[in-house]
């Protein structure tokens, strides 16, 4: 009798409790037998998890329904939103301010829109390495090759119009930081001739330079010691220096609106066609067309070969990495396979340094003989400088450490020579940065290599990669678009001097 | 695209207004096209020698008698509110003989046009560039070219993040020009920074609504 009150007093209790239809169920089996899965005594919590887990499996099992129905994304196989597409028209190793350069210059020139598929390949997206990021910023003409000077100026034109250009409608203007200050190359007696000459090239390609005797050089700028200064040369126009980051941001910014595509991932292998042709002279070349890219993801092993008919190397200081998987180089001495991608990473340190007394506003990007250089930073008495070591002494470029005696031994004691407020100065901090440099004769190599149909190379710019980045980017978009140079004859700048080892050195005093 | 072709129209505006007057040049000599070029920009200037100004009134209609001076260089040019730009100064580039070149509240005016002012670097002696929206503290750098300058109206240039150094930095870079900047607040204390914060936003919700209404 009292079981049976208590087994009433329960079910009386459950059927309270419960309300679905189940339970009701449930309720009548109180008599017989207990359910299976669950047995009355437990305590109220467990019954509700039980059902709102029956309600998401209800909800889980009504997605997969609508996932299997035609016309949902889903796929069994898990794809990696990461992976560059695969196939493209045009692949650009390397997200510099070159390679992005060339990328909005294509997507500008397309003649219908939509027309190339064009991807941006960079291995590394926070830009450690890159030279990009890591340089002084700063835009001359004054060159010695006339070619130079059109570059430069061709750049500087680009800036000045730069939001007609990058400008991307709804979002901000691009704010650049030009500052107009204008470069100062000094010469001693010995380099005063060379000098002169480039000046009347410069003033010939239409730069705005003036040449500066040392009284007129201590009128304008009282703070320099015009100590063993003969000439000097100073740009009025179109000189000075602005925000890398900036210019290499707005140039990915348009181009990714115009549909270029990203990618981080780094080219480990190419898989190409080889041809066998024959010279005049009766000895075989192997002509290697490429056929596909394979990009290999970060930190993983996973890679994605992506197709293309047109491959670009801005790489950088890394370009001749990439050219030696193509085996370029790799025959024998006095042969053209025997010649390699000349270019190699270079390591050049920039140091910033305070000094409350140096000179204002008007501080121009002053060049030494000696092979110093600095220039203002802000407006808070802060100087960037470096210098280029001898040949002998180059740094070791495997890491970017600083080497802080360089700037003890070298630049000091130049610095404070030339002007005697930097006697008193402090070293707030310093950075190192490649150079890609071009050991041959220190200038870009634009176009495509003999042996390679289908790989240009805009790399080898020895430092003023940045400064011509917008102009490079045009012309290698015409050489591949239209055929030819039509704006700017770069011809010279080809792949033909290494060839014929004409070197085509640049004769500025630095 | 229709928003891209609006503002590439005014683009257009900017540089037919602009352009090269070679025809009035080839004709005419170099100084009555700079002339005529203020002139179709809505400017005014005076001759050298001569005492009246030529101005273009507001419905752009002006006295035709300054073709009655020819090769007689300018003087002063006043070329406010008017939207003349870089590929403009072309026109005016040969003036030797400028003394006087007020630009004050030009929107096409930016730091590039101020670079290549040092093509009168001998004979400027009074610039006003105030109410200019475009210009920073990069190109006013370039205007230690102009040794010659008396007079400097720098006032009220929305771009400039530290007016009060940039005066005295300025002040510095040309020791003989008086520079004249008012309607900065270069107060230091809090409550002039936090006014000039609010300001800031208030500017850029109105410029947010006037983009709106154009739109």
């Amino acid at each position: 009798m009292l079981t049976w009150r208590r087994l009433h007093v329960k079910a009386s209790a459950v059927h309270g409790l419960l309300t679905s239809r189940l339970v009701t169920e449930q309720h009548t089996w109180v008599h017989g037998h207990l359910p299976l899965c669950q047995s009355l005594s437990t305590g109220t919590p467990v019954r509700n998890d039980f059902f709102k887990d029956l309600e998401a499996q209800f909800a889980a099992a009504r997605q997969k329904a609508a996932d299997a129905m035609p016309g949902s994304s889903w796929s069994p196989i898990e794809i990696n939103p990461n992976l560059p597409p695969e196939r493209a028209d045009i692949v650009i190793v390397g997200g510099g301010v070159v390679g992005w350069s060339i990328a909005y210059w294509l997507k500008q020139k397309e003649r219908v829109r939509g027309a190339l598929k064009v991807v941006v390949l960079e291995k590394d997206p926070t830009y450690a390495q890159a030279s990009t990021v890591l340089s002084a910023g700063g835009i001359r003409q004054q060159f010695s090759l006339p070619e130079n000077i059109h570059l430069s100026l061709a750049s500087a034109d680009f800036m000045r119009n730069i939001n007609d250009y990058l400008g991307v409608l709804d979002e901000e203007p691009i704010d650049l930081q030009f500052n107009h200050s204008g470069y100062l190359f000094l010469a001693s007696e010995d380099v005063a001739h060379i000098m002169e000459e480039n000046y009347s090239t410069q003033r010939d390609a239409g730069a705005k330079v003036s040449l500066l005797s040392p009284t007129q050089l201590k009128e304008k700028f009282p703070w320099i010691n015009t100590d063993g200064v003969v000439l000097a040369s100073y740009g009025l126009e179109n000189e000075g220096w602005f925000d890398p980051w900036t210019l290499l941001n707005a140039f990915r910014r348009k181009a990714m609106s115009m549909g270029v595509v990203q990618c981080c991932g780094e080219v480990t292998d190419f898989k190409y066609s080889v041809n066998r042709a024959m010279t005049t002279e009766g000895k075989s070349l192997d002509i290697r067309r490429i056929k596909s890219v394979k990009v290999q993801m970060p930190n993983s092993l996973e890679y994605q070969p992506v197709e293309c008919a047109i491959v670009v190397n801005a790489a950088g200081a890394f370009s001749s990495k990439l050219a030696q998987i193509l085996r370029v180089g790799s025959g024998a001495k006095n042969t053209f396979e025997g010649i390699s991608l000349p270019v190699e990473p270079r390591k050049r340190f920039v140091y910033v340094f305070h000094c409350p007394d140096g000179p204002g506003l008007d501080t121009p990007f002053l060049v030494d003989y000696s092979g110093v250089y600095f220039r203002r930073e802000g407006l808070g008495g802060n100087y960037i400088t470096g210098a280029s070591p001898e040949e002998e002494k180059e740094p070791d470029p495997g890491n970017l450490e600083v080497d802080h005696e360089f700037f003890m031994e070298k630049i000091w004691p130049n610095l404070a020579h030339r002007i005697p407020a930097f006697e008193k100065l402090k070293v707030t901090s310093a950075w190192a940065g490649f150079y890609d440099y071009n050991t041959f004769d220190q200038n870009g190599i634009i176009g495509l290599h003999p042996l390679i149909p289908n790989m240009y190379f805009a790399t080898g710019f020895s430092g003023h990669g940045l400064q011509h980045s917008p102009a490079v980017g045009r012309a290698v978009a015409e050489l591949i678009l239209d055929g030819n140079f039509q704006t700017l004859d770069l011809s010279r700048f080809d792949f033909r001097r290494l060839l014929n080892q004409e070197p085509m050195l640049e004769r500025n005093i630095v | 695209m229709l928003l891209r072709w609006r503002s590439q129209q005014g683009q257009r505006r900017v540089q037919k207004k602009n352009a090269y007057y070679s025809y009035t040049q080839h004709f005419h000599g170099a100084d009555i096209a700079a002339a005529f070029y203020v002139l179709s920009l809505k400017g005014g200037f005076r001759y050298v020698g001569q005492s009246d100004w030529f101005h273009t009134d507001k419905r752009g209609q002006f006295n035709w008698n300054f073709l009655n001076h020819k090769d007689t260089p300018l003087e002063e040019v006043d070329m406010s509110c008017s939207l003349i730009s870089y590929s403009g100064l072309e026109n005016l580039v040969g003036q030797q003989s400028l003394r006087t070149l007020s630009l004050q509240g030009c929107p096409e005016v930016d730091d590039w046009f101020l670079a290549r002012l040092h093509v009168f670097q001998d004979s400027l002696e009074e610039l006003d560039i105030s109410h200019c929206p475009r210009i920073t503290t990069g190109g006013l750098a370039a205007l230690r070219n102009l040794k010659g300058l008396r007079r400097l109206d720098m006032s009220s240039l929305p771009g400039l993040s530290n007016p009060g150094l940039v005066i005295i930095l300025l002040e510095e870079m040309l020791p003989q020009c008086q520079i004249i900047a008012s309607g900065y607040d270069l107060s230091l204390s809090q409550e002039g920074i936090e006014e000039r914060n609010e300001q800031h936003e208030q500017g850029h919700e109105s410029d947010k609504s006037e983009k709106q209404a154009i739109y």
